[in-house]
């Protein structure tokens, strides 16, 4: 019997049409975009100035406080000037935009392909060399990688969980990472879980991977401590909360972090961006990203430099397709529709989805016809429909006590409704307000 | 670029079910025991069940056009689902016009009134029901003979109500028994009844196909189910000369047809699992009760609508399990 989360979730189409396709290298674009916020936390503090030359590695813009983390350049050339541009936020953000020249790397940066499997280097020393090379959670949520592994006093970390899930339909970014880069996503594993202090790590995969379960169990031989944890298939099982049930059993309390029951948990891309930083002094400039769509004429898995324009990816993918309704940076259920493709790659961009125009318009709302679906398919087991009333009705406090804040945003509510109910637009809206109200207490 | 994007929140894939196709899933599923029925009773029941999935429509459409002055909406189905099990809880004799008139308090009164779909506290069809019941009590509870009788020329009466009439008459219920069909015919439906009471084996099969379908669950229809068998089992085993045994209870009368499809009508139901648990098991208790101890041979539909009535307060404060909630907190 496969693991798997036990309250709620669904099971969208997985339209994986990218799984069998390797990582292609994208070209260096002409110039690169690069936002200074690109995580979770504090914006980085631009240290470089219009005309300066850099090179490919260099940092650019610098760590502004413990939640944030350090930004650098993905090309070397010249810096063009420091503008706000709108990346797929929607937002203007502050971002360094190079003219690339050549592709001349940062000293002391090791661009080999060698394999290299063991350091000296102590906990405190890999984490600080992750905080300089500005990793963050590279599955979409872009918290700094560093603040994850500082677990706050009196907390221990008992286990190390890898999301290896992928559960967001379409996305294949990992699945290739798995399979072709398995040795060094090993190998980051291992140091993270040094910089943790466990030694025990679980690499949780849905069974719709079963080659990418297959080879990486064939490589645990070599890894003392690493095991494979294959799970049944259902969304949202790469939500934090929901992988850490599906493997260790152990729920984490409403409005606690992970590590309260001893778990924390990275992306595998974000074990592959350790390895390079720590064993070859790469820092994270560069990402795997699926470019998909059914209308795509090929759709790809790329590996881009952070900062290419997102319309060279969809170029190189075959172009944009005539019947394209959206564009999505992300994935379909919890990815962001963007409104331009004219936004750069950056770290937190796993993928780029064209829904065309069948798929890619909302229905009209009907009545609630109350047939609890969205409190069936919860898997935070709140109640979404009651949630939105009270969001329409603006009753904060009611909301604040059914827990609106416990909401992860996986959409399974919004995505199962058969009367085609905004439920989560509304509960976004209350937990932005009740966030604030919550704030304001303090 | 030239071409303008759409850009909503997320998430930007729905399931592909709708509110039509739920509805349609129920009728589809009421077919088999509809078909039946029509066989049995033969045009009445035909004739019926025109006039009140017709009468329903009907009554929907002309109040959201002229009355809520909004566009109608009964291409949805519900209207239609409402009439077919409206004219399933009436007996096929009943007069055409008794039938239009129950079903204009279903629809109008029963659904309407509230908002219209979704927004009804009470089963719209078991509103027309149980107006009719009251208002037409002799007409409601004259069954015709069917047309493979196979009970005596006395059994107009439902076997529910030759056991109740029985038991008050001093007889003990394996005399009574003795006259009535066995489980066979109950299952397969060669008795006299309403127009939906008499197939308990076609109404599990529509239960079956809707519970693939995802439709419904197991909870609100099972629950009441097991509710009956153990709680007519328990008063069977204390004193079976008074009580007739939980077999025969769960086949004859409404019981199949409210448990199945009345009872997990999803606007008048609890919203969470064990929300849906409690409602059946009330609704089990209470049709028991009235069946038992009430002046009705029947009690389902009284049953539901009762529990109908608890459900906002079920919702209210009947929780999901929360994620991360204490095992036994």
């Amino acid at each position: 019997m496969l693991k798997t989360f036990k309250i709620g979730g669904v099971h969208p189409a997985e339209n994986k049409i990218t799984a069998t396709k390797a990582v292609v290298k994208l070209p260096i674009p002409k110039t690169v975009t690069i936002p200074v916020t690109q995580h979770i936390g504090a914006p980085s503090k631009v240290i470089v100035k219009r005309g300066d030359v850099v090179k490919t590695g260099q940092i650019i813009a610098q760590s502004s406080g413990f939640v944030s983390t350090n930004i650098h350049s993905s090309v070397s050339g010249k810096v063009l000037k420091i503008d706000t541009v709108y990346d797929s936020s929607g937002y203007k953000k502050e971002s360094v935009v190079i003219n690339t020249e050549q592709d001349e790397w940062d000293e002391g940066v090791d661009t080999s392909p060698d394999l290299i499997k063991h350091t000296d280097l102590d906990a405190k020393t890999i984490t600080n060399k992750i905080l300089d090379a500005g990793i963050v959670g590279l599955g979409g949520a872009t918290f700094p990688t560093h603040v994850k592994l500082s677990p706050p006093p009196g907390m221990k970390a008992e286990v190390l969980l890898i999301n290896g899930v992928e559960c967001e339909p379409y996305l294949t970014a990992d699945h290739r990472l798995m399979l072709e880069r398995g040795d060094e996503l090993m190998v980051g594993i291992m140091l993270l879980m040094k910089a943790l202090g466990v030694n025990r790590a679980v690499i949780g995969i849905e069974r719709n991977k079963p080659d990418a379960i297959e080879h990486l169990t064939t490589l645990t031989k070599n890894y003392e401590g690493i095991e494979i944890c294959p799970l049944k298939v259902k969304y949202p099982q790469g939500g934090e909360k929901q992988l850490i049930k599906a493997i260790t059993g152990r729920e984490v309390p409403s409005g606690a972090l992970p590590i309260a029951v001893g778990a924390v948990v990275n992306n595998v891309g974000t074990a592959l961006a350790v390895y390079e930083a720590v064993m070859k002094n790469k820092p994270l400039i560069e990402r795997i990203v699926t470019v998909t769509g059914k209308s795509l004429s090929k759709p790809s898995n790329f590996l881009v430099r952070i900062g290419t324009p997102v319309k060279d990816l969809i170029e190189a993918a075959g172009g944009l397709p005539d019947d394209t309704a959206k564009v999505i940076s992300g994935g379909p259920m919890m990815g962001k529709a963007v409104a331009t493709i004219d936004i750069p790659v950056t770290k937190g961009t796993s993928g780029i989805l064209i829904l065309n125009e069948n798929e890619g318009h909302r229905k009209p709302v009907l009545n609630c016809i109350r047939c609890g679906r969205c409190v069936e398919v919860c898997p935070m087991g709140l109640e979404p429909y009651f949630l939105m009333t009270l969001s329409e009705k603006k009753v904060w406090d009611k909301a604040e006590k059914e827990q609106i804040m416990d909401c992860i945003e996986c959409g399974s509510c919004s995505f199962t409704c058969p009367a085609n109910r905004p439920l989560l637009d509304y509960i976004r809206y209350g937990k932005l307000t009740v966030g604030g109200i919550i704030r304001s207490r303090k | 670029m030239d071409k303008l994007l759409t850009i909503t929140p997320s998430p930007h894939i729905k399931q592909g079910d709708s509110v039509n196709k739920i509805m349609y899933s129920v009728i589809f599923a009421l077919i088999p025991a509809l078909a039946w029925s029509f066989f049995i009773f033969g045009l009445p029941a035909v004739l019926i069940t025109l006039t009140s999935v017709l009468s329903c429509v009907l009554v929907e459409w002309l109040i959201q056009k002229f009355i809520m002055k909004v566009e109608p909406t009964v291409k949805d189905g519900s209207a239609i689902l409402t009439g077919i099990l409206l004219a399933m809880n009436v007996p096929a004799g009943l007069p055409l016009w008794i039938m239009i008139l129950g079903a204009v308090v279903a629809v109008g009164v029963g659904k309407m009134s509230f908002g219209g779909l979704g927004q009804n506290p009470f089963n719209p069809a078991l509103v027309g029901r149980v107006f009719m019941l009251i208002s037409f009590p002799v007409q409601m509870t004259t069954w015709p003979n069917i047309t493979r009788q196979v009970v005596d020329a006395t059994s107009e009466a439902t076997p529910l109500a030759l056991v109740k009439e029985g038991v008050k008459g001093g007889a003990s219920v394996p005399e009574i028994m003795q006259t009535l069909p066995g489980y066979d015919e109950l299952l397969l439906g060669n008795f006299s009844g309403s127009l939906g009471e008499i197939s308990a084996a076609l109404l599990l099969i529509g239960m079956v196909y809707m519970l693939i379908r995802k439709v419904i669950t197991w909870h609100i229809p099972l629950t009441i189910m097991a509710t009956v068998f153990v709680f007519t089992g328990i008063l069977y085993l204390v004193d079976p000369l008074q009580y007739a045994d939980p077999v025969f209870h769960l086949l004859s009368g409404g019981l199949m047809l409210g448990a199945i499809y009345m009872a997990t009508d999803m606007v008048t139901s609890p919203m969470s699992k064990r929300g849906q648990i409690i409602y059946a098991i009330g609704i089990g208790l209470i049709t028991v009760s009235i069946r038992l101890w009430g002046a009705y041979p029947e009690g389902i539909s009284f049953a539901i609508l009762i529990m109908n009535a608890f459900t906002p307060l079920i919702n209210n404060y009947v929780k999901p399990k929360r994620f991360g909630e204490k095992k036994n907190g």
